[in-house]
């Protein structure tokens, strides 16, 4: 095993090596970063071009200047890497270090919503295989896989921040949108749920019934100007949440997981209004952490209350739904912010931003208007990514909860009279998991570099506008930099997937050199 | 004949069920009638081919075309670069140019069907925007069949070589690929485009292609692995066949089906990329046109003139969707495990016929 990685890693470095040598000498050979000192007439373009040269070593060639450049990298093993000076004058490092963050921050909500939306997706339409709903997410995945993003995201634009703002300042549902809204949903649920045609029809009435009636009451009370939860409704989820969770982790015939979920939602109840006062509390670096740890120590005590025996499953249970609660109760919070949010004059009513990281207008002081804001700026490319990269997730877990659901160890499972929920969620789930767990880890690393038309559509400063920058001005040091951390992280992250694999999957040894 | 056939009570059918029906559909095929018969059926796939191969042929017969000294004069009357009156009557206040196309029957508008003079408009200066966009398809779908094709070529002969001989030369080849893979797409399109662009979009095509390969021949090496292990292989070397002769007439047939598919996956990948890189502005560049470019040129013009905006994205998507039906229809034709859906009709024959044949014992 450890001579396993030491392998991986040199080959991992004669990787890196050999990737950025090429690349080095593709971007050198490609342009001339004196051109337009050699075109221009300034008196002093001459003196320019020999200070150019002298900084950038231009009289090197580029297969030997490579290594200049490589030396600089190699003091990361002496603590000190050097990656050069960007044209501005900049340290690349420090621009590196100033955009990491800001992609991640743009990628990282996107995947992780992708992921956990596509896997559920795609599980049910593996498990509602040829169905009509199959058919649909079928053409909904390959569609998006059509879309260029540039395109997608101008459409956004449009209509999820310029219509949706123009709704906001009047947010009344027209009738058309509301038959529509209600038809679809009623259409999406009665389409999962399978059964004959009375209970399908059923479902779907019920659904559409339901989600007019919704609906029409936040439209009528004007919801959408000042939403919020209020403590009865995020109880009414919270039991909700309790049902779902323990259904599907234990099932719901196991009282005590069911009872200790229930009394996580009773807690939320109880729990609200310090909640609220807590939340309010400027220490927040201090509150916050305390107040997840006391939920996660609540979450894992109280299910000891209600069992004696095989407690770990009840406890997992518990914790679930206590996160999920969690949630519910911040994002109530964040609703109860929406108002004067959009009260305030940095924002006057058009809460929805097509452009930009923060409002810069915004007062600074207010953490959860500063929260809120950073979510609105998040909401339009989060939505561009999420489009694009979710139906890869629905496909490929689609295709592996089949591949599973073929194995004969479920076979066995059913025939020794296993429950269905059981067989999906025990057998069949977890070891769909383990492909899909390598797939997100080497994405997760691909995403850092690859947000470049994003970032560019929306005004974000991150990985791909440096990138950018570095190719319009021919900055090879800027280049080398961003291409440098990018397929660092995407080596490592297949590194990391194949040992994952094999920790995983008892099947696969990662000493085996060859698949 | 057939039908008699069919009635027949069969032995299988009572034993088998489901599998029965199907491995009788396939008695007597070859493998290439049997993987036609698969996709034939697939509705999706074939409907993504007939207007696939509508939009080539309408794409490339509507513009003026000079190949040496043959000169095609297409269908349409303008070209893509030529300067037109701006057309104000019928547009709304303060609109010029707006498309003439009217899809809508008579009954309901009152108008009668039609194209007109410029059915998608035109855009600021008065040029005709199906000329740009017809012109704009040719080029997409240009660099998208050359980078498949090189890809195709290169990635098959990589995976081929690397597969069958084992030992150093794959660990070369393999580390090649490994090297091209860590370097993403979209920064190797851009230091080639920014570069190349100018140079045409055959040039473009071609740079884009020598580093598509990548996965393809991953894959291609996959295959190669498992099927030189089968007795076929064996037998070919007893009988004396060379390297030459064992991966392309042997086991490369045998791996077809993984290479089409996965060549048609990377083609609708490449028009994404093209037109994406035509956005950033580092593919195709002025005056010339492509798909992408004249979505990146009109994007802020969408809410004032959304047809310069419209008509390119769908015409993106369009090819890129059938590509990807197509795609899926091959893999379902190729996967040997791939059965069928049975319709009820198929299951009520097949009981009858059970029945039938319970009744004779």
């Amino acid at each position: 095993m450890f001579a396993y990685i030491a392998r991986r890693l040199g080959v991992l470095f004669v990787i890196l090596f050999g990737s950025s040598y090429i690349l080095y000498n593709l971007a050198a050979i490609s342009g001339d970063p004196l051109e337009a000192l050699r075109t221009s007439r300034e008196p002093n373009a001459a003196q320019q071009i020999i200070t150019l040269t002298r900084e950038l070593n231009l009289d090197v060639p580029p297969p030997l200047r490579y290594f200049i450049w490589l030396r600089g990298i190699l003091g990361i093993f002496v603590g000190s890497p050097d990656f050069g000076e960007a044209r501005t004058g900049q340290q690349v490092s420090e621009m590196i270090a100033l955009a990491i963050p800001t992609t991640l921050r743009l990628v990282a909500g996107a995947t992780v919503i992708a992921i956990v939306l596509g896997i559920s997706i795609g599980i049910i339409t593996a498990l509602r295989q040829y169905s009509r709903f199959d058919y649909a997410m079928t053409f909904v995945a390959f569609l998006l896989f059509s879309l260029p993003i540039f395109w997608v995201a101008v459409l956004l634009k449009e209509f999820l921040a310029i219509q949706f703002n123009n709704f906001l300042s009047n947010p009344t549902i027209s009738p058309p949108w509301l038959i529509g809204l209600s038809l679809f949903s009623g259409i999406f649920w009665a389409a999962i749920l399978s059964g004959d045609r009375k209970r399908v029809l059923v479902v779907f009435s019920g659904v559409t019934i339901a989600n007019a009636a919704l609906l029409q009451v936040l439209s009528v009370t004007q919801w959408f100007a000042d939403p919020g939860f209020g403590p009865i409704i995020l109880f009414l989820l919270s039991i909700g949440v309790a049902f779902l969770v323990t259904h599907l982790s234990t099932g719901i015939n196991n009282q005590a997981a069911l009872r200790s979920s229930i009394a996580m939602a009773v807690l939320t109840l109880v729990l609200y209004y310090p909640n609220q006062w807590l939340f309010e509390v400027d220490a927040k670096k201090v509150v916050f952490p305390l107040m997840v740890l006391t939920l996660f120590v609540v979450a894992a005590t109280v299910p000891l209350l209600f069992s004696r025996i095989d407690r770990g499953p009840i406890i997992r249970t518990s914790i679930l739904s206590a996160f999920i609660m969690g949630l519910l109760t911040v994002v109530d919070k964040l609703m109860q912010t929406w108002r004067p949010y959009m009260e305030t004059d940095a924002v006057y009513y058009r809460p929805v931003p097509t452009f930009g990281q923060t409002n810069a207008l915004l007062e600074p002081g207010n953490f959860w208007m500063t929260f809120l804001d950073l979510l609105v700026h998040l909401f339009l490319p989060t939505t561009a990514l999420l489009l694009i990269s979710f139906a890869g997730y629905v496909r490929f877990s689609r295709g592996t909860l089949l591949e599973v659901l073929n194995q004969d160890y479920i076979r066995t499972a059913r025939a020794k009279g296993l429950t269905e929920r059981t067989v999906i969620m025990r057998h069949a789930f977890r070891n769909t998991m383990i492909p899909l767990t390598t797939i997100m880890v080497v994405d997760f690393a691909g995403i850092i570099g690859g947000a470049i038309i994003t970032e560019r559509i929306f005004g974000w400063f991150g990985m791909g506008t440096l990138f950018n920058q570095a190719i319009n001005s021919l900055d090879l040091n800027l280049l080398m930099g961003v291409f440098f951390i990018t397929a660092f992280l995407a080596v490592t992250a297949n590194l990391v997937a194949d040992l994952l694999y094999s920790a995983l999957d008892p099947r696969i040894r990662a000493v085996s050199r060859s698949k | 004949m057939a039908r008699i056939k069919n009635e027949k009570p069969n032995e299988n059918v009572t034993q088998g069920g489901e599998n029965a029906i199907q491995n009788k559909e396939i008695e007597g095929l070859s493998q290439g009638q049997i993987v036609r018969r698969r996709f034939v059926r697939h509705k999706a796939a074939m409907t993504s081919v007939f207007v696939l191969l509508f939009l080539i042929i309408a794409v490339f017969t509507s513009l003026e075309m000079k190949l040496g000294p043959f000169r095609w004069r297409g269908w349409w009357q303008f070209k893509y670069d030529e300067l037109l009156e701006l057309r104000t009557e019928g547009c709304p206040e303060g609109i010029v140019g707006c498309p003439t196309l009217d899809a809508v029957p008579s009954f309901i508008d009152g108008t009668p069907m039609g194209l007109g003079r410029h059915p998608f408009g035109q855009d600021d200066i008065g040029r005709d925007y199906f000329a740009m966009v017809m012109r704009g398809a040719q080029r997409s779908i240009y660099v998208m069949v050359v980078i498949g094709f090189l890809a195709a070529a290169i990635g098959t002969v990589v995976g081929a070589i690397s597969g069958y001989f084992r030992g150093w030369v794959d660990a070369v080849l393999m580390r090649f690929t490994d090297f091209i893979i860590t370097i993403p797409s979209i920064i190797i399109g851009s230091v080639v485009g920014y570069h190349f662009g100018n140079l045409g979009v055959g040039f473009l095509a071609f740079y884009l292609g020598l580093f598509a390969w990548t996965g393809l021949s991953r894959l291609v090496r996959g295959e190669f692995l498992k099927l030189r292990e089968l007795e076929f292989v064996d037998a070919a070397r007893v009988a004396g066949a060379s390297n030459r002769r064992i991966i392309f007439k042997h086991i490369l047939p045998n791996a077809v089906g993984v290479i089409i598919v996965s060549v048609t996956l990377l083609m609708s990948g490449a028009i994404l990329l093209e037109t994406a890189l035509s956005y950033l502005g580092f593919g195709v560049v002025a005056p010339d046109v492509s798909l992408g470019s004249l979505i990146s040129q009109y994007q802020d013009s969408f809410t004032t003139r959304p047809w310069l905006f419209w008509y390119p994205g769908i015409f993106i998507i369009t090819i890129a969707l059938s590509i990807n039906f197509i795609g899926d229809g091959l893999r379902d034709a190729f996967d040997p495990r791939q059965r069928r859906r049975l319709t009820k009709k198929d299951k009520e024959r097949a009981r009858a016929q059970a029945k039938i044949a319970a009744q004779n014992d």
